[in-house]
């Protein structure tokens, strides 16, 4: 099985400092970037699946010339080679250019699955993954808790979780699925795996080479603008109480009351 | 109609309205009103009747759309499809609808079929200079921004629980309405829909959350959050710690990798309030923590902390509550 993942690297959500530069876009040398955390979920994903049905693990990531650096951890974790898809008109670039380069790139390569994580921690839109999906014309199966793909028959079934349960979903493969947490726990890369990731084969293509006209993404093509932004009201400060457990409860009791929560 | 505001309907599991939808078809009637523009709710699904009905409640027109294939297949593509042809021949200015998952995943396909952007996870929107001026608050809850589209048209989903659901003063007329033609996106089957023992209602819509963290211990610990949950009418929620503990399900989890909340009471039990987790429930409208270390990250944010050990403090909270209640 021959198995993509899309992988973004975002600034550290546990570094703090994100930032918007002065034109209302992401300011991605702010803070150092990892790989978004739903997408380890999605490679641990992809990673157990070629364990199990043989094949191999590309990443494909849209992000800054500097990408590689943290696209080689997720190498090391196992994945075979990357593309990375980097050009100076992406910066600024919205979720609908975001769908429409990475269905661009997904087209000169080979796979039976793409997989995806949730959402990212930067931008959280969730729609980037059904884009591609409606883009490329591929079966959409979202939110996975399980992934049961039969090769022989060229089918996947699929785990949705779903409000009160799940869904089990099927089609045809390619297809693509997004991953969730409930896959299970990402490896932690091993020395080995650091050290294999240094040679493994890193692509560098440009938004041409995607075949996605410059008019139709990018930055200057952006169907959305940050027009402004504010830090969040302070919350008021912090109530400690201590003492008794039927004191205190009072006290919460009291409080929940003022509230109008109960 | 050219340039109306649309508003999407859910349909939920029982295939009424969907709650979001609700809250999604107020703020879009607040932006009609302040932008002069007509109204529609849509809602397609296999047997769209009863949530077109309640739709209506809250907008003038709505549109109601019967799309068998729905019934067994993975419907957001579907849905998303259907919405696509309509809109290509009516025009709206704006289709509006829910940050859930079923929402996002319609809005992705919708986006890339119309080729219009997406707006994600508003926290408000309003009408300024001739266009929706959208609120969100990203990077965790760090930073609330405020965005507009580049171009005319474009795709808003709401985040749940940020807007108070109102009727309308009268309520609406449900339309019957078809769309011609064939689904060209690959069909995914349902072939079986398993519902889980303690499985709730969406975490996202409960007004108040009650989650546990390491703190609990184990399994057995989250029977007391549960208990709590009860006695408040509100969810179970949970840290990651706890989910990859297996002390209780995924979907219940809050932060980062999962779920992000906004209900009006968030009463953290054993939960040191990490950063991961704080991106998740840090814009509940009050924070009530329970916590033995008077120094965890969640003493910086919540409203109120009792320092202590939760296995005294919660069971004399719910034997005061339930005093209260009798």
């Amino acid at each position: 099985m021959h198995i993509v993942v899309l992988v973004k690297p975002v600034p550290d959500p546990a570094a703090g400092g994100e930032r918007l530069g002065p034109d209302g876009r992401l300011d991605r040398r702010a803070t150092p970037a990892v790989v978004n955390a739903n997408d380890e979920y999605a490679l641990e994903a992809a990673l157990k699946l070629v364990t199990a049905h043989g094949g191999e693990v590309t990443i494909v990531s849209m992000a800054p010339p500097t990408a590689p650096e943290t696209m080689r951890k997720a190498l090391a974790m196992g994945a075979q080679r990357g593309v990375l898809i980097t050009d100076d008109a992406l910066p600024g670039a919205c979720t609908l250019s975001t769908a429409r380069v990475l269905a661009g790139a997904l087209k000169d390569l080979e796979f039976d699955l793409v997989l995806a994580g949730a959402d990212t921690s930067d931008g959280g839109s969730g729609v980037v993954a059904p884009g591609i999906a409606a883009l490329l014309g591929l079966p959409y199966l979202s939110y996975a808790a399980r992934i049961e793909p039969s090769p022989d028959a060229g089918t996947v079934r699929v785990h949705r979780i779903a409000p009160a349960g799940f869904e089990v979903l099927e089609a045809p493969m390619p297809a693509l699925v997004v991953c969730t947490q409930a896959l299970g726990e990402p490896r932690y890369p091993s020395l080995k795996g650091i050290m294999a990731a240094r040679s493994r084969e890193l692509t560098t293509r440009g938004l041409a080479d995607t075949g996605v006209p410059a008019a139709e993404a990018g930055g200057q093509a952006a169907t959305t603008a940050v027009v402004g932004s504010a830090a969040p009201p302070p919350r008021p400060p912090t109530r400690v109480i201590r003492g008794s457990a039927d004191e205190a409860a009072r006290e919460v009791v009291d409080f929940l009351a003022q509230r109008r929560v109960i | 109609m050219p340039g109306a505001i649309w508003v999407h309907g859910e349909t939920n599991a029982e295939g009424g309205l969907a709650r979001i939808s609700t809250e999604v078809a107020t703020l879009g009637r607040a932006l009609a009103d302040a932008a002069g523009l007509d109204l529609v709710g849509v809602v397609i699904a296999a047997d769209p009747g009863a949530a077109a009905t309640e739709l209506a409640r809250f907008v003038p027109r709505v549109l109601a759309v019967t799309e068998p294939a729905t019934a067994d297949h993975a419907a957001a593509s579907i849905v998303g499809q259907r919405l696509a042809a309509l809109a290509q021949r009516e025009q709206p200015r704006l289709v509006v609808t829910g940050a859930g998952p079923e929402g996002r995943d319609m809005a992705g396909v919708l986006s890339a079929l119309l080729g219009w952007g997406v707006l994600a996870n508003a926290t408000a929107a309003s009408w300024a200079d001739g266009g929706p001026i959208v609120e969100m608050s990203v990077f965790g809850g760090k930073l609330n921004t405020t965005s507009a589209f580049t171009g005319q048209r474009g795709i808003v989903t709401v985040r749940p629980n940020v807007v108070t659901a109102e009727a309308a003063e009268r309520p609406g007329q449900v339309e019957a309405a078809t769309i011609e033609g064939e689904l060209r996106l690959p069909l995914v089957k349902v072939v079986d829909r398993v519902e889980e023992a303690g499985a709730a209602a969406p975490i996202e819509e409960a007004k108040v959350i009650v989650a546990g963290g390491r703190g609990m211990g184990g399994a057995e610990g989250f029977k007391l959050v549960q208990e709590l949950a009860d006695q408040l009418g509100g969810a179970v929620g949970a840290t990651r710690a706890a989910v990859d503990s297996g002390w209780i399900n995924y979907s219940q989890q809050i932060g980062q990798t999962g779920k992000i909340v906004k209900p009006q009471l968030y009463l953290a039990l054993g939960i040191s309030g990490a950063i991961q987790h704080k991106v998740g429930m840090q814009t509940a409208e009050s924070i009530v923590a329970v916590n033995r270390d008077a120094d965890a990250p969640i003493a910086e944010y919540a409203d109120l902390i009792v320092v202590g050990d939760l296995f005294e403090v919660v069971p004399a909270l719910l034997a005061q509550l339930r005093a209260r209640s009798a």
